[in-house]
């Protein structure tokens, strides 16, 4: 177990070094959920449809799309000189390189997020101060749900045609289950209901996130191995 | 006699088949007392999702033994069940909204068993896309079958929330605790359609394996 952790954690550095040294992805999409966010802005009649009604759906379709940008990059970054195939005849078991694939997108997402949340509240004037907890909580397990489902899709569509394309075709509808918790729950924090409103729906959400991971690992070797 | 020809006799059987059962809902079962004739399409609309959830789940069962046996013929079986599997959730989604306007006054509504169908619908549509986008034979089968297999996890998945959300939908009448909750005419009839559906289902993943077995020789010679 600690030598699975140890080799995930090593390769999710790898992928995390790289990424902060060039940056462009993950600007890329800081500054794709701003204008996602701002799109949002200027998509509705702001004096026929209250703010507080719209957030919720505002807030996950904005956080499905940057999730789904970042993930098609995950295994693009290793097509690029035979990259895969090294990491795949070094001593990792398949499983941490998953894992590790995972952890590295989790925190690619996580600062996307990170920065879109602020956004979000400041374009939108969300009154978040009071639910921000468990706002975050629901936020880590949809973002959970979202990445352990694509990582394994990633790893496959890289060696299909239309890669960028077949990522979200596929996502798409193993995505709208934990989003449909999450706007839930969402929309019950912001509407300052009582937390026992919420708790059905982020267990349901942990429920999501746990049984696609351990499915994730098992099928993960199948879509690597040659 | 060739496998595509028992496959389209099988199918024609089905069909006369789905004659009779449509002589019998018409002629000699009792109109429904709220829905009035509308009702009489439950006899396809019923046992065609009942059908594609099977045809789902016989894709992820495949799926599961492929990846342990790797034998081809799981793999294509697992595309044909697929394929007739979009077309029966084809008929769902057809059938469902012509019901739907007389009685609901509605084609379409968001409610979760229409949702679930629609999922299952897009499921079944990103998969052939994605056998379509891999050229490797034997990839393009691991892949499906991984595919299969988170697909009937979702489905599952599905089908535990649906509870959870209100619907307008009517509630199962067949498979619930306590006694069927139709007449035993109704009851025969839609049992009996069943019958005439798992017919289709059979013969149209004959004849799709069938093409399944001539693509591979093509491609091979």
């Amino acid at each position: 177990m600690g030598e699975l952790l140890g080799q995930a954690w090593t390769v999710a550095r790898k992928d995390l070094v790289l990424e902060f040294r060039t940056r462009t992805a993950l600007l890329s999409a800081v500054v794709f959920t701003a204008l996602v966010l701002t799109v949002f802005n200027f998509g509705r009649d702001p004096t026929a449809v209250a703010t507080i009604d719209l957030a919720p759906s505002i807030l996950w379709v904005t956080f499905t799309f940057a999730a789904m940008l970042a993930l098609n990059r995950a295994f693009q970054l290793e097509l690029e000189n035979g990259a895969l195939e090294g990491l795949l005849v070094s001593p990792l078991s398949r499983h941490s390189l998953y894992l590790g694939k995972v952890l590295a997108n989790l925190g690619f997402v996580g600062v996307v997020e990170a920065v879109g949340l602020p956004l979000f509240v400041l374009f939108f004037n969300v009154p978040v101060g009071r639910v921000l907890l468990p706002l975050i909580g629901v936020i880590a397990l949809a973002t959970v749900g979202f990445v352990s489902v694509g990582t394994l899709f990633s790893a496959m569509v890289v060696r299909t045609r239309f890669a960028e394309l077949m990522l979200p075709v596929l996502l798409l509808p193993f995505l709208l289950l934990p989003l449909t918790y999450a706007v839930q729950a969402t929309a019950r924090l912001l509407a300052g209901r009582p937390l026992s409103e919420v708790s059905g729906w982020l267990k349901l959400l942990a429920a999501y996130d746990l049984v696609f991971i351990a499915v994730a690992l098992l099928l993960f070797p199948h879509t690597v191995d040659e | 006699m060739s496998l595509a020809q028992q496959g389209r006799r099988v199918v024609l059987a089905g069909l006369l088949l789905l004659g009779g059962v449509y002589v019998r809902a018409l002629a000699f079962t009792p109109v429904e007392r709220f829905q009035g004739p509308a009702q009489k399409i439950f006899y396809l609309h019923v046992p065609a999702a009942v059908t594609t959830e099977l045809a789902v789940i016989l894709v992820g069962l495949a799926g599961v033994f492929f990846l342990f046996l790797k034998d081809p013929r799981l793999d294509r079986f697992a595309e044909a069940s697929a394929e007739v599997g979009t077309v029966f959730a084809g008929i769902v989604l057809t059938t469902g909204p012509i019901w739907g306007k007389p009685i609901w006054g509605t084609w379409w509504t968001w409610d979760a068993r229409l949702t679930s169908t629609l999922f299952l619908f897009f499921l079944l549509i990103s998969y052939h896309l994605l056998r379509g986008a891999v050229t490797d034979a034997g990839l393009r089968a691991r892949y499906g079958a991984v595919l299969g297999i988170c697909a009937v996890v979702l489905v599952g998945f599905i089908h535990l929330s649906v509870y959870l959300f209100p619907t307008l939908h009517p509630q199962p009448i067949v498979l619930r605790p306590g006694k069927p909750g139709l007449p035993p005419e109704m009851l025969v009839t839609l049992l009996l359609s069943f019958g005439v559906f798992l017919v289709l289902y059979v013969g149209f993943v004959m004849q799709r394996y069938a093409i399944a077995l001539r693509r591979e020789a093509a491609s091979h010679g």
